[in-house]
């Protein structure tokens, strides 16, 4: 036999110029071919045509004080936001006490400071658990007082943003859980089982939430035992929460579908029990693959308690119709609903950015 | 209990997949530290044998013991069994969302109780028998599918199983990467390991089997050593399977 031929592995080189940096690519895409030339060039005149009067009105020419003459003689040629500075306490926190209106300020303040912390993957460990009871025992007490030095306010009173991030928090926190259990339900072996949890998701995601708000709200209180009695908040959240749960469960499902059995078998054939495997192999695999409909969820979630106002809740919405009750101000609910469209933006932006970026992180397996 | 009696016993079993016979009247005795082959045509039953063995799949008639124990619903038997068959998958089945290391070190920590420490201690020894020490802190999807075959099986080994199952383990794997497992069996074969392959690899089961069986049509065809069963089947079926495989 001859001598073997060595092999050469050949050395690697860079890729050809014209394909790579940030100019090559945005020539490629902006003016790769005539098609995408011409749709730029329309979108930039587009641009060019209706971004100045755009600022204009809601910048430029804009009256800032909450001055009613003034406003009055722009005419709606542009933005009032005297509007807004004139009614924005109205605006978030509802009917709260005017004088009290600093105790919903701080009592969402240490919620949602709450949330910055549980967001740092640094901070998840077990204490989580403390910190969230204490920030919720905080805010109910300096929400509903009751305590000497804080005057009580009634629940149906809590109006604005801490009633939105309220139900929100509620929804969400109460019916991830629930909605696990369910998906673990629905595809269970124990036949009565998967068909109760199968009955209560297909019922429930049957109706309305407006139905279940209704329900909650009316129909509920008459179904409770004499002498028994939830505050319209308590019975709203857990409508809610009921109600996201059905869905929530679906989400899971979804993602327990997606793994491969053999998943379950290897965890099974090492002899850790149902529980277990759920716990350590199935739910964290299950749960990192859906996070983008968790977002979804939590977003739809946090517009959702919007439907509150029809059982005479004001949450952020409902708080700026009772500031559009004002006759004299009433023309400027235009302005009223971009501010509050951008409480909106700001946050669900937030939710989306910090999702996107969790996405990344637990799905570090994903990656080669 | 002697060491003579068997350490699996199958009698009559019978299993169906819907109406589908999938197992006929089992009768397979396997000695403490025998080295058994299951070679047979796909569809034959084989790999639902041996998942029998450690109910992935739940015979409907005849007894199967394994070590003392016999399989019935009572989870917690199945649970104890479990513990003491290692079983090997043709996909891996790492899990795929935790290193190496954590993959190895979940069922000692769970279900045997062992402390951290412990369970990692245990973990990197078994990772240094199937040669791959360095690799404790990537991610499966970092390995090549050699390497993640290897760890699957030091994963079933950090349990100390008494028997080792393995269901097709090279059938995943590219042709590169095959004798790199096989070479670790043949380790765990020469340490005195009971070991039942599902495998089409007959190099294997020539040099490290103690019985080969043969199965087809969800029935035990025949079973013999391998020096015979190679050179001088009996049967008509297992000659016509022979000279397709061995060409």
């Amino acid at each position: 036999m001859d001598a073997p031929i060595p092999f050469r592995p050949l050395p690697s080189r860079a890729p050809p110029r014209a394909a790579t940096g940030p100019f090559a690519a945005l020539r490629r895409h902006l003016f790769g071919t005539p098609g995408n030339a011409v749709t730029t060039l329309l979108l930039a005149a587009l641009l060019w045509a209706a971004l100045p009067p755009a600022l204009g009105w809601l910048v430029g020419h804009a009256v800032w004080r909450a001055d009613y003459a003034a406003c009055r003689a722009l005419e709606h040629t542009a933005a009032c936001w005297g509007f807004v500075a004139e009614k924005w306490r109205l605006i978030l926190f509802g009917r709260y006490p005017y004088l009290e209106q600093w105790r919903p300020l701080a009592a969402t303040a240490i919620v949602v400071a709450a949330l910055v912390v549980t967001a740092i993957p640094a901070f998840w460990r077990r204490e989580l658990v403390w910190l969230w009871g204490a920030a919720l025992a905080a805010f109910f007490v300096l929400m509903s007082g009751g305590i000497p030095g804080l005057a009580g306010v009634d629940t149906g009173l809590w109006g604005g943003l801490p009633l939105t991030v309220l139900l929100t928090l509620i929804g969400m926190g109460a019916s991830i859980p629930i909605g696990i259990l369910l998906a673990l339900a629905r595809r269970s072996d124990l036949p009565l089982l998967r068909a109760m949890a199968t009955l209560y998701i297909e019922l429930v995601r049957g109706v309305p939430l407006i139905t279940v708000l209704f329900t909650a709200s009316f129909v509920f209180p008459l179904l409770l035992p004499q002498g028994f009695h939830l505050d319209v908040l308590t019975r709203v959240a857990l409508g809610i929460v009921l109600f996201q749960a059905a869905y929530m469960a679906e989400v899971v499902r979804g993602g327990l579908q997606a793994l491969p059995k053999g998943q379950a078998e290897a965890a099974a054939a090492l002899g850790l029990s149902w529980w277990r495997t759920q716990r350590q192999v199935i739910l964290p695999q299950a749960l990192t693959l859906v996070i983008p409909s968790f977002v979804n969820s939590l977003l739809s979630t946090f517009m959702d308690t919007s439907l509150v106002t029809v059982v005479s809740m004001y949450d952020l919405t409902g708080a700026l119709r009772l500031a559009l009750g004002d006759a004299q101000w009433r023309n400027f609910f235009l302005e009223g609903y971009l501010f509050v469209a951008l409480i909106y933006f700001a946050c669900c932006f937030a939710m989306s950015r910090y999702s996107h970026w969790l996405e990344h992180r637990l799905g570090r397996w994903t990656r080669r | 209990m002697p060491d003579t009696e068997p350490i699996i016993r199958l009698a009559g079993v019978n299993k169906w997949f819907g109406p589908f016979h999938v197992l006929k009247d089992i009768d397979l005795d396997v000695a403490r530290g025998e080295r058994i082959v299951i070679a047979g045509p796909s569809g034959s039953g084989k790999s639902t044998l041996i998942r029998c063995i450690n109910r992935l799949e739940e015979h409907q008639e005849g007894t199967i013991v394994v070590d003392g124990v016999t399989l019935t619903d009572d989870v917690k038997a199945v649970e104890k069994i479990r513990r003491e068959v290692g079983m090997v998958f043709q996909q891996f089945n790492l899990f795929p969302h935790l290193t190496v290391l954590e993959n190895l070190m979940l069922a000692p920590h769970w279900v045997l109780g062992l402390p951290h420490a412990d369970a990692e201690e245990r973990a990197l020894q078994q990772l240094a028998r199937v040669h791959i020490g360095e690799q404790a802190h990537k991610y499966p999807g970092q390995l090549s599918g050699g390497q993640q075959q290897r760890v699957a099986i030091a994963r079933a080994m950090c349990m100390r199983p008494r028997i080792m199952l393995f269901d097709e383990p090279t059938s995943a794997l590219d042709p590169e990467m095959v004798k790199e497992v096989l070479d670790v069996m043949i380790e765990l074969a020469e340490g005195g390991m009971t070991m039942l392959v599902v495998t089409h690899e007959m190099g294997f089961a020539k040099s490290v089997a103690d019985r080969v069986v043969f199965m087809d049509q969800g029935q035990v065809v025949e079973q013999a050593p391998p020096g015979e069963f190679f050179a001088n089947a009996r049967h008509e079926r297992s000659r016509a399977f022979l000279s397709k495989i061995l060409g």
